[in-house]
């Protein structure tokens, strides 16, 4: 176990118990978020992983070492800290701020200078930036740079306390897609303290939730929308979110329609009108004889190449938007909404046409979801005709 | 004024400097004292409020009365005038350099240790380069005190440009007395005016401009 927390406890003088028994496993490579009420004992407990605080019992082993045997000077240039204002040096340039961690580590210039250029890369900051001061950059700039001082040395471990507590809505969520993409693309292992569900369910692969110095739940974040531990993890989750729980792990695979109107690139436009007609549709998936996704094929390409052109591969489309079918309905509907697709394909791994999803099918999600009619299906019958470029009847193929 | 400076000047110029010796040495031992205290200060509060407590009582010792403890003590001259003036220097700069390191904000020592400085790393590198401008002003504050004091100084035999005022007091010539007094006033001011300087050299940029 990369990071092993057994049978934490802290009491502040005064008797006041801040953690409780607390016990916790984590994987290299793991996003762990801290999660629960001020005073819930998060950030107490992230703190005591750098030696900002020290624990009135239990153990703390990075990589089997027992924390409390190392020099808590060493240890903390080995893990990386965000804070949440931030605390970039005011009085040193953004270079130096990035390459703090590294000067106290003795590195030479060349190789700071170097680590500063590709960290303010990393963030997608011009270089310019470097020798500006902190004051001159915005808030998100700022935690930015916050982040990447964090990652300068190599660290493996990065604790992050609220980091993004301060800043508006916008830059935050930018901020969650940034350190995501950091996280999984450097494997670093992330313990990330927050109060806000959204951004757990967001960044986490593990949330811990915690209430009055105790643990309440450990659980990937499905598990904890699917099987809240308690009335306390119920209420921190919001009413609203369990509502949506369902579609957040239901699959396309689940909902898609599966008997798709298609045809093959070698067919005559002819063909493919009569197609359309049969089935009362105005576009036809293309597919190889293998079933291959190709392409697609609208009524009005016909109309316009009907007396120039003679086969459907002739006039489709070959940049068509598709969906997997094992992908979430939670990460989909918003694409799917948002780019206002009357539908959109479905294939599998193989590249395959199994379906399609119609903006009916997610009208039914939504309604399932307000209503909570656990036995609908997403029936074919509730298909409306003008929405359904797959319809009812025979497949093509 | 000519004629005063004929008379006087070569005097003028050597009292002139006994006056910037005095106060020299007494505000360099006050820094020296008190800026390493103060940072010390800072790391145990409870003994802070006790020092700065008897350092405000000392600066609440009339200049006069001061001087004249220091005879018994350390005779007369040179020696006792400077010891009283480093007692009157310490307390702005005390109570500046603690304030001053007390203020920086807490989320950046946070930060500092955080990332794997020593205690002694973080007020060298962070605290006190956020701190110089308003120990500098302690310091300013000082010089000034000191500079007027030293002229008391002539009482116990320090010399300095209290000679000139003091005789013109026994004398009941006022030409020595302004004599005496516009050159310390002048001395204060320029003196001002240099570790203003000082300090925006010390204050640490923050921005590009």
């Amino acid at each position: 176990m990369f990071l092993s927390m057994e049978h934490l406890n802290k009491t502040y003088p005064g008797g006041k118990v801040a953690v409780e028994d607390f016990n916790l496993e984590v994987e290299k490579g793991e996003f762990v978020c801290f999660i629960g009420t001020s005073g819930s004992g998060k950030t107490t407990t992230m703190r005591m992983i750098n030696r900002m605080l020290q624990q009135t019992s239990g153990t703390i082993k990075i990589n089997g070492q027992d924390i409390s045997q190392m020099d808590p000077v060493k240890l903390r240039r080995k893990i990386g800290y965000v804070i949440q204002n931030i605390g970039l040096m005011p009085h040193m340039t953004i270079r130096q701020n990035i390459t703090l961690v590294p000067r106290l580590l003795k590195w030479s210039q060349d190789k700071m200078d170097q680590r500063a250029k590709e960290m303010i890369k990393l963030v997608d900051l011009p270089e310019e930036f470097l020798d500006r001061y902190p004051s001159e950059l915005s808030g998100g700039q700022q935690q930015r740079i916050g982040v990447v001082r964090a990652l300068a040395a190599d660290q493996d471990i990065i604790l992050m306390d609220e980091p993004y507590g301060a800043l508006d809505p916008i830059t935050r969520e930018s901020l969650q897609d940034l350190i995501k993409d950091l996280q999984e693309r450097l494997g670093k292992t992330i313990i990330f303290v927050t109060h806000d569900m959204d951004e757990a369910l967001t960044l986490a692969t593990k949330i811990v939730v915690m209430d009055d110095g105790k643990i309440m739940q450990i659980a990937s974040p499905d598990e904890i929308l699917q099987h809240p531990a308690n009335e306390f993890v119920e209420n921190l989750i919001g009413k609203d979110r369990l509502i949506q729980a369902r579609p957040s792990i239901t699959t396309v695979g689940q909902v898609m329609l599966t008997n798709v109107a298609s045809i093959t690139p070698d067919k005559l436009l002819k063909e493919a009108l009569k197609t359309m007609h049969d089935r009362r549709v105005d576009s036809l998936l293309v597919t190889d004889d293998g079933g291959t996704l190709k392409g697609y094929l609208d009524i009005e390409d016909i109309d316009y190449n009907f007396k120039t052109a003679t086969s459907v591969g002739d006039v489709m489309h070959n940049d068509v938007f598709y969906v997997k079918s094992d992908s979430l309905v939670r990460d989909t509907v918003e694409r799917i909404l948002k780019r206002g697709f009357k539908n959109v394909p479905v294939v599998d791994s193989n590249n395959k046409l199994v379906g399609i999803v119609t903006r009916a099918a997610l009208v039914d999600i939504v309604y399932d979801a307000l209503w909570g009619d656990d036995d609908k299906k997403s029936d074919s019958e509730d298909t409306t005709a003008e929405t359904a470029a797959a319809d009812q009847g025979g497949d093509a193929k | 004024m000519m004629h005063f400076l004929a008379v006087y000047g070569l005097s003028l110029l050597g009292k002139t400097w006994q006056h910037i010796y005095i106060s020299g040495i007494s505000l360099g031992l006050g820094i020296i004292f008190a800026v390493p205290l103060g940072i010390a200060l800072t790391r145990t509060k409870r003994t802070a409020n006790i020092v700065i407590s008897i350092a405000s009582m000392l600066q609440t010792i009339p200049a006069l009365a001061l001087l004249a403890f220091m005879i018994p003590i350390f005779g007369i001259g040179v020696k006792p005038a400077i010891i009283a003036l480093f007692i009157y220097s310490l307390l702005p700069i005390l109570r500046n350099t603690y304030i001053g390191m007390n203020d920086v904000d807490p989320s950046l020592k946070d930060a500092a240790k955080g990332m794997g400085m020593t205690p002694w790393q973080s007020i060298i590198k962070v605290e006190v380069p956020l701190a110089a401008p308003v120990i500098m002003s302690g310091v300013r504050l000082s010089a000034t005190y000191v500079i007027a004091w030293a002229a008391l100084a002539s009482y116990i035999g320090a010399g300095g440009l209290g000679d000139f005022i003091f005789n013109g007091l026994n004398l009941y010539r006022s030409d020595l007395i302004l004599g005496g007094s516009i050159p310390v006033i002048i001395l204060a001011l320029v003196v001002d005016w240099l570790l203003g300087k000082v300090e925006t050299a010390l204050t640490p940029r923050t921005s590009e401009e």
